[in-house]
């Protein structure tokens, strides 16, 4: 009996080492807080153009990679989980790169036929 | 998250160990619950479906040769006279990452078994995602009433109507579903079904605190989308 007990309070050391200390999520929820307000900033500001779109990607990026790492937990995850969900994202980066040379070219051909009235 | 020790078996770090892991003979995501590994899969291909999403909308806003509507003129509130931009956009934004955060405490307090901790906070969780649903009807309500709609609005380009309904709508859909199971698993915590050792209606399962750790995975996956539309929808 004594030696089930044992086990169970080695069990519950060991499992409660495993969890993250608190600071990190408190961290990372402060973190995320500022990102989005900065986020805003850029609309508030009305920065414009290349500028714009790039801290919108910035602070995007930033906050979708908090959230998976330490949110999700994917920073303590083994590699072969990881990269399972990470490596299918480049067929997603593919399908936006020709859909972005596919918009061009619509566009193009409306501005053609629409608005110059074809050849 | 899943350090545990494998009988047999070394569990190497790095790429080394993704290679072992790989090509073990065994399963291969070593200590991932099986329920957190298809709660991963199921993200990764709702990640396509609103990657589909963004991409049609991308794709019709950047070829249409008719101005977009000014999201931070449609999007605006107004306190007093004054409008604000984006003001209930990024209060939305505030509520969902407050959620989100509760819902990483109830995870570690779970794994913690500190039960009626992790059941507030699944609790405020819920709340928050209903606070967020709650706000996103507002909207909707007011955008209908200014006249827009799926096939047309008086800001400008007509497929903007469509993206936002169908973008937000689903969305929208998911942080509903979600504030569901959050409030039955604020029940099954508050009702002690993982200390118990429970087994929940589809599975035969025991009850374990890892499942608050999968249903935070859904849930951070809804905070997760609503950072890209903020980004690429309201924003850009």
């Amino acid at each position: 009996m004594e030696e089930t007990n044992k086990m169970e309070e080695s069990n519950k050391q060991e499992e409660q080492t495993s969890t993250q200390k608190i600071g990190i999520y408190l961290w990372i929820w402060g973190l995320l807080f500022v990102l989005s307000f900065f986020s805003y900033m850029v609309d508030w500001y009305q920065f414009q153009g290349m500028l714009r779109w790039s801290l919108i990607l910035f602070f995007m990026f930033l906050k979708a990679g908090l959230i998976m790492a330490f949110f999700m937990h994917l920073f303590w995850e083994r590699y072969a989980l990881v990269n399972v969900l990470l490596w299918p994202m480049t067929a997603i980066a593919c399908f936006i790169f020709l859909m972005n040379a596919e918009f061009q070219y619509t566009l193009f051909s409306r501005f053609f036929y629409f608005v110059v009235g074809g050849a | 998250m899943s350090e545990q020790k494998i009988d047999g078996f070394e569990l190497k770090p790095g790429f080394k160990g993704m290679a072992s892991d790989t090509g073990s003979d065994q399963t291969m995501f070593k200590g991932v619950h099986w329920g957190k590994a298809m709660m991963w899969i199921f993200l990764l291909s709702d990640t396509f479906v609103f990657s589909c999403f963004l991409i049609s909308y991308m794709k019709g806003r950047g070829s249409t040769i008719v101005d977009w509507p000014n999201t931070s003129e449609v999007f605006s509130l107004h306190v007093g006279d004054v409008p604000v931009p984006l003001l209930l956009i990024a209060i939305m934004t505030f509520v969902l990452i407050t959620s989100s955060g509760t819902m990483a405490l109830a995870v570690k307090y779970g794994y913690e078994k500190n039960r009626k901790m992790c059941g507030w906070l699944i609790l405020a969780t819920a709340l928050g995602g209903l606070t967020f649903v709650g706000m996103q009807v507002f909207e909707w309500s007011k955008l209908i009433h200014e006249g827009v709609r799926p096939w047309g609005n008086p800001f400008g380009a007509a497929q903007f109507g469509s993206f936002f309904f169908m973008i937000t709508g689903f969305h929208g859909f998911h942080v509903s579903i979600g504030v569901i199971f959050l409030f039955i698993y604020t029940y099954k915590v508050f009702a002690g079904h993982y200390e118990t050792k429970k087994r929940g209606w589809f599975t035969k399962m025991k009850g374990d605190y890892v499942e608050i750790e999968i249903l935070g995975l859904y849930w951070h996956f809804v905070d997760l989308v609503w950072v890209f539309i903020f980004a690429f929808f309201y924003l850009w």
